[in-house]
């Protein structure tokens, strides 16, 4: 029952984390060097707070593997592939076509497989 | 895309699998030799485990490579690439602490590569449609 609950947890703070991600550095435009990048890290506030989540997200996954065996706990995170995948669909507009729903498809089923 | 992003995308992909993986399995080496985890205290405690510094240095590493690849690749194509990186540490699970991995697990774990296959066949950047 921990196990379920912290692994809802991570699932939930990695979600926000990488829409918050994923939109904060599309308004920035393509990384080219990684001294410009780690510069302006600091200058985006939903990129501190998806850092935020991120930690959040990573203490929970720290006390998960120590009770959950680590051939559970990180592919059931995969679950968060699933809920972005949706989520950036819906909220950040991006075009998913048929061949990445399939294989959105079939990422949710391995990880269903995986929980049983 | 342009052949030079392309193989940039490959090469952050690779990275971002290898490091997740690895990461992954130092962390659980290191918290399953530390206390169990109650407080603030006891997860900073933890942290100073030598191998759960190595797994947070290379998953800092990971999550900064990541980072970069949100730049030009989209979101639905960056999530199931590097979900590979959880197959990888499953299997590390299975090889390196002894877990057992039933039958039923290890179809999940193809399922997830079948998954992660068909997305990375396609262009890493899809045109937004909100622009």
């Amino acid at each position: 029952m921990k196990a379920w609950l912290l692994l809802s947890v991570v699932v939930g703070a990695t979600v926000v984390s990488d829409l918050l991600q994923s939109f904060e550095m599309k308004r920035q435009g393509e990384v080219h060097t990684a001294s410009s990048f780690l510069a302006s890290v600091f200058q985006k506030k939903l990129l501190i707070l998806s850092i935020f989540c991120m930690a959040i997200s990573f203490f929970s996954f720290m006390a998960l593997v120590q009770i959950a065996d680590l051939s559970f706990a990180v592919p059931a995170s995969a679950a968060s592939v699933v809920l972005e995948t949706i989520l950036a669909s819906v909220i950040l507009k991006e075009r998913v076509d048929r061949r990445r729903w399939m294989g959105v498809a079939c990422v949710a089923c391995g990880v269903y497989l995986l929980a049983l | 895309m342009n052949p030079d992003l392309r193989w940039k995308t490959r090469a952050f992909a690779a990275y971002v699998i290898v490091s997740n993986s690895l990461g992954n399995l130092f962390l659980a080496l290191g918290m399953r030799s530390s206390a169990e985890v109650s407080s603030p205290l006891s997860f900073v405690a933890a942290i100073f485990n030598p191998w759960v510094m190595l797994g947070i240095a290379l998953l800092i590493s990971w999550m900064l490579s990541r980072m970069a690849m949100f730049s030009w690749a989209d979101l639905t194509y960056v999530l199931p690439v590097t979900a590979f990186g959880y197959v990888v540490s499953a299997m590390l699970g299975w090889a390196f602490l002894a877990e057992t991995v039933t039958p039923v697990r290890w179809a999940g774990t193809l399922l997830i590569v079948a998954g992660t296959v068909l997305v990375g066949l396609g262009d890493p950047h899809a045109e937004n449609t909100s622009r």
